[in-house]
């Protein structure tokens, strides 16, 4: 299994084939639009992250030590932000994940869509990702 | 059109696409004239206002005067003391709702806001009602957008326990209907109840006259209407203002201060204006408004009603398109649209269509647009919004059009 950041450098590589916005845009979209929607069982109010732009579901489920995050939302363009997360941070320890950045976001031009003032539900469930790995890396450090 | 070469922010290129600006709901461009004053004034012609007696505070002082003879006569209000200068909508409603509530309001009274209101003018009702112990009760809106009268009638008509004020948008930031204030004024003040109107679209696309209106009060930004941003007014009825004890403390809005006697408070508008003003931003605004003033009004309005039929017609005829707001006669009323369109189109989500639009140099809105309470009334969580201004063109309508259905193929 690759590390965050092997994923993290792969996803930039992948991004760097992109040359315009639209190109972005539509690989984002065609991510999305992959990206399983989320059983109506972790559909719910207490897995809602509100946001004006958008809402995003985030389901977290830990197994052997290690966090698993499924996401969903409501716009398209915000899941296939989603997809990459959860593709860049599921099935990580607390600690890998304490111990990572987010620097592809950046390098892939998308920083814009997790700045506080975008209210896409994106940098909350960044947030709430943090917090689940801080929580369990509490409980139970590696 | 020649208005669109006075505003040199419509002039310029994103991600390599001409700008096309269709969000002047939220802020519009600034004209040449606007942009003058405020260049001069930052550049040289800056010293506070009231306080001095030498040859910068004098000139910024005349400018500031002549800003409030200018909006006092756009609005027709019957004295200049009528008008009281605000940071913005917001502030002005900030204001009027503590002063407001401070003086007349007791527990137990009712506030009337409608269902269509912009935040701006539901939260400082709710700080008040708080701050006080009066009620909050809600106008409902139609399913068409517009307020029917008759639903007013029936919430002002309670024998003894008429409401202390309502508080009504002119026209919805998210509708674009406009609403029939003086028919709704008329009824409210069968009832001994006064007015407060949102005024910060309704000043941008109608001809306001505040006394024809009869509104006792009346708000707007500068910002919308083509001036600086940090600006706006507050009209109130002499009356009222008279009698209603100041928000904020400070310089400028004094008689006299003692530490041992008390302070006595200037009169209105000088008693709201505490501090020093942002007299730069409101000389702009008085520029804004003198440019506005120089226009001709109805060729605007004949023109702005023309975008907004075409508009209406070319997005009816997108699959899955509802726009919110349709104008029509309806109650016994006939509701005009202003040329801002409210949209949900089924399949694709208002965040996604104007990412994509921006990328093709279209600045257009999604979200809850500050009106989350009209939005739930129409079971959404988010529209998309463009609104347009007097500058923009019946070509860039069709760019959004096309380049919106554009966007749909992607997403669906």
């Amino acid at each position: 299994m690759m590390t965050i950041q092997e994923k993290q450098a792969e996803i930039v590589e992948e991004f760097a084939y992109l040359e315009d916005w639209m190109d972005k845009y539509e690989y984002l979209i065609e991510l999305g639009k992959k990206l399983p929607p989320l059983e109506e069982s972790s559909r719910q109010e207490k897995n809602l992250i509100k946001g004006c732009q958008s809402r995003v579901w985030l389901d977290v489920s830990r197994k052997e030590g290690k966090l698993f995050f499924k996401a969903d939302s409501d716009a398209l363009i915000t899941k296939g932000i989603i997809s990459l997360l959860v593709h860049v941070f599921s099935g990580h320890t607390p600690a890998q994940i304490l111990d990572s950045d987010m620097s592809f976001i950046e390098k892939i031009g998308l920083k814009e869509h997790l700045s506080p003032t975008r209210a896409n539900g994106l940098l909350s469930m960044m947030q709430q990702i943090q917090m689940y790995a801080l929580v369990a890396n509490t409980e139970n450090p590696a | 059109m020649q208005i669109r070469e006075q505003f040199p922010a419509l002039d310029q290129k994103v991600y390599g696409k001409p700008l096309v600006y269709l969000d002047n709901g939220a802020t519009a461009q600034k004209p040449r004239q606007v942009l003058d004053v405020l260049q001069e004034m930052q550049a040289g012609m800056n010293g506070n206002i009231h306080r001095a007696v030498h040859y910068l505070s004098v000139q910024c002082t005349e400018r500031y005067d002549r800003a409030r003879a200018a909006v006092r006569d756009f609005i027709n209000a019957s004295s200049e003391n009528e008008i009281v200068f605000t940071g913005g909508t917001t502030a002005s409603l900030n204001l009027l709702a503590f002063s407001f509530g401070q003086t007349y309001i007791r527990p137990g009274d009712r506030i009337i806001v409608t269902q269509a209101e912009h935040h701006s003018n539901i939260v400082p009702w709710q700080m008040m009602c708080q701050r006080t112990g009066a009620l909050l009760e809600v106008w409902e809106v139609e399913d068409t957008g517009a307020l029917d009268p008759k639903k007013l009638e029936q919430i002002l008509d309670r024998p003894g326990e008429a409401p202390r004020l309502l508080a009504v948008t002119h026209i919805s930031n998210v509708l674009g209907i406009v609403n029939p204030m003086e028919e709704i004024i008329r009824i409210a003040h069968y009832y001994h109840v006064p007015v407060a109107v949102d005024g910060a679209q309704g000043i941008v696309h109608k001809k306001v006259d505040v006394r024809k209106m009869d509104a006792d009060f009346y708000v707007f930004s500068g910002h919308k209407l083509y001036g600086p941003t940090g600006t706006g007014v507050l009209y109130g009825k002499e009356k009222y203002l008279e009698e209603m004890v100041p928000w904020q403390g400070g310089g400028d809005m004094i008689e006299t201060v003692s530490l041992t006697r008390g302070t006595t408070y200037a009169p209105p508008p000088m008693k709201f204006e505490a501090g020093t003003a942002n007299f730069i931003g409101i000389a702009g605004l008085g520029a804004a408004v003198e440019f506005v003033n120089g226009l001709d009004t109805n060729a605007i309005e004949a023109y702005e009603k023309k975008i907004t039929e075409k508009a209406i017609e070319s997005l009816q005829k997108i699959e899955g398109c509802r726009i919110y707001g349709i104008p029509g006669t309806y109650y016994g009323q006939v509701y005009e649209k202003i040329p801002v369109f409210s949209m949900s189109i089924e399949g694709a989500h208002p965040s996604d269509i104007a990412m994509l639009l921006d990328k093709k140099g279209i600045a257009a809105r999604s979200g809850m647009l500050c009106a989350e309470p009209l939005l739930e009334r129409f079971q959404q969580t988010s529209v998309l919004r463009a609104s347009f201004a007097l500058y923009n063109t019946l070509e860039e309508l069709d760019y959004f059009v096309e380049s919106l259905q554009k966007v749909l193929k992607m997403l669906r």
